[in-house]
């Protein structure tokens, strides 16, 4: 598996082969605060790159998970919707969302360019 | 997720400021050395959350929370006639208080619209300390000056001299007893809405026993500069008792659950206390009467929407602003959400809504929009969670 890829919107990609795992990264997890809902699309969902998937709820604000690549989400993350407290305590591991398997990779921001511009 | 979405929090008073006109908490280091996440509040940065804010809301249910609420206003009146002018000032019997007592007000424009919501202290014979929300300090200075300005009194904006922190939650006496070097020789019997005078280290300390959450605890008032040490003395004593900081996420929800109205929210210029469950607060008759009487007394229209108490079920929470229905298809909203969270304490979606008033018997079944999607609720009585009583 290669290094972690960023979007602007705050989320990771993980590639393996021709999926993307997805998930919110450790900077979002906090503003948002203690997540308490997250509803993700169904196996099998066409999603589109910059379109809402799914929509991640903490008690005091509500934020959209959206998909980073075109493509077909081929697995959810049961756990997460069973227990949304694992966004905020893994974000990068048990927390993840989706995963979804793409034609062809966006463009998207490394470590370093996410660190920047959170750093904004 | 987008930044905008970030900061979507705590309702209507939540502006987004330059930080350099903002103003800040005398508490503000320790704060940042306990990893507070801060919020632009009506004009404050202040602590949002220190860690999980779930587990400061149960802190405060189950032990303890301290909160620094110093963007709170502090306004003095006194003088011979500073009951008078808070009689007509306020829509309560503020004469009627006695020295050390505590009686939550409102502050109305003539048309009965709530200019601010108050708790009004009574200090001394002829002294009262009234306390308004930060975003409407300005609003309530002038208009209590305006309003005492017949008497013999004067009206004082203490705010950036006094220093207020919260001690809330069950163990909350048991904490402020054990507090080195803080006497306070009136806490013995103390009751609800009742304040005395305390010395924490050679600093005079205002202890009121009054908060926001539902839960029994302290309000402190005291100079800015002895607030650090206060706040660090009672973070140590009660740590072993399950004393965590708090910030404004957690006591939004404390009070939301407590059914405790918020201004902006809930309460504001275009409501009469009658709609929002205020009724009994105003007292007509009283000598010389009060600003906002002859609004109130003839009341809100027949068809001016009532707030009422939501309880929904599963995980989606509505929140503020969201629309109100009733029927899952109806086209035509019936009321707005005013507040809402999935309760901490209940496991259930809560809220505050203002809805038509042949719309608020309790069990009554509504719909919430939560963003497409429409949420059964029903009208429930509020506090939606009430405090135990003491064994």
């Amino acid at each position: 598996m290669s290094a972690l890829h960023y979007t602007a919107e705050h989320e990771w990609v993980a590639v393996d082969g021709d999926v993307a795992r997805i998930g919110i990264t450790e900077y979002a997890a906090e503003q948002l605060g203690d997540v308490v809902f997250v509803e993700l699309p169904a196996v099998g969902t066409a999603v589109t790159a910059g379109r809402v998937v799914g929509e991640i709820e903490s008690t005091k604000s509500v934020g959209e998970l959206y998909a980073p690549v075109d493509g077909e989400v081929v697995e959810t993350n049961h756990a997460v919707v069973d227990d949304p407290s694992l966004v905020n305590s893994d974000p990068l591991g048990a927390g993840w969302m989706i995963a979804v398997r793409f034609a062809s990779l966006p463009t998207m921001l490394t470590a370093d360019e996410y660190a920047a511009l959170i750093a904004e | 997720m987008t930044e905008g979405e970030f900061h979507r929090l705590i309702g209507e008073l939540t502006v987004a400021l330059d930080p350099d006109t903002l103003r800040r908490s005398p508490l503000e280091a320790v704060h940042r050395a306990a990893g507070a996440s801060f919020t632009d509040f009506a004009g404050w940065q202040m602590p949002l959350r220190y860690g999980s804010e779930l587990a400061e809301h149960h802190a405060v249910r189950t032990a303890a929370g301290l909160f620094d609420l110093s963007h709170m206003a502090e306004i003095l009146v006194l003088g011979p006639e500073a009951p008078a002018a808070l009689d007509r000032a306020l829509a309560g019997h503020l004469s009627g208080i006695e020295e050390g007592q505590a009686k939550y007000s409102l502050l109305l424009a003539e048309d009965g619209g709530i200019i601010d919501d108050v708790v009004v202290y009574r200090t001394g014979p002829d002294r009262f300390l009234v306390v308004a929300n930060a975003g409407n300090r300005d609003a309530a200075v002038a208009a209590l000056r305006e309003r005492a300005a017949g008497f013999d009194c004067v009206v004082a904006d203490e705010s950036d001299d006094v220093a207020l922190i919260a001690l809330q939650g069950p163990r909350a006496e048991e904490i402020l007893r054990e507090v080195e070097g803080f006497d306070i020789p009136g806490l013995d019997g103390l009751r609800s809405y009742r304040a005395v005078s305390g010395d924490f280290r050679g600093h005079e300390v205002f202890v009121a026993r009054t908060g926001y959450t539902g839960e029994d605890g302290f309000e402190l008032y005291l100079d800015p500069d002895a607030a650090p040490a206060l706040w660090e003395a009672l973070s140590e004593t009660g740590a072993g008792a399950g004393l965590v900081p708090c910030g404004l996420a957690a006591r939004d929800t404390l009070r939301l659950e407590a059914g405790m109205p918020l201004y902006g929210n809930e309460l504001t210029r275009a409501t009469l206390p009658q709609q929002v469950g205020l009724g009994r607060v105003p007292v007509p008759g009283k000598p010389g009467g009060f600003v906002g009487e002859e609004a109130v007394a003839a009341g809100p229209a027949p068809d001016a929407p009532v707030l009422v108490g939501l309880a929904g079920e599963g995980r989606r929470a509505g929140r503020s602003g969201y629309a109100v229905f009733a029927s899952g298809d109806a086209q035509e909203p019936v009321g707005v959400v005013t507040s809402g969270a999935l309760s901490p304490t209940l496991g259930h979606p809560i809220a505050m809504a203002l809805v038509h008033p042949r719309l608020t018997e309790p069990g009554t079944p509504l719909w919430i929009d939560v963003r497409g999607t429409r949420m059964p609720a029903r009208v429930v009585v509020m506090p939606f969670s009430a405090r135990k009583k003491k064994s």
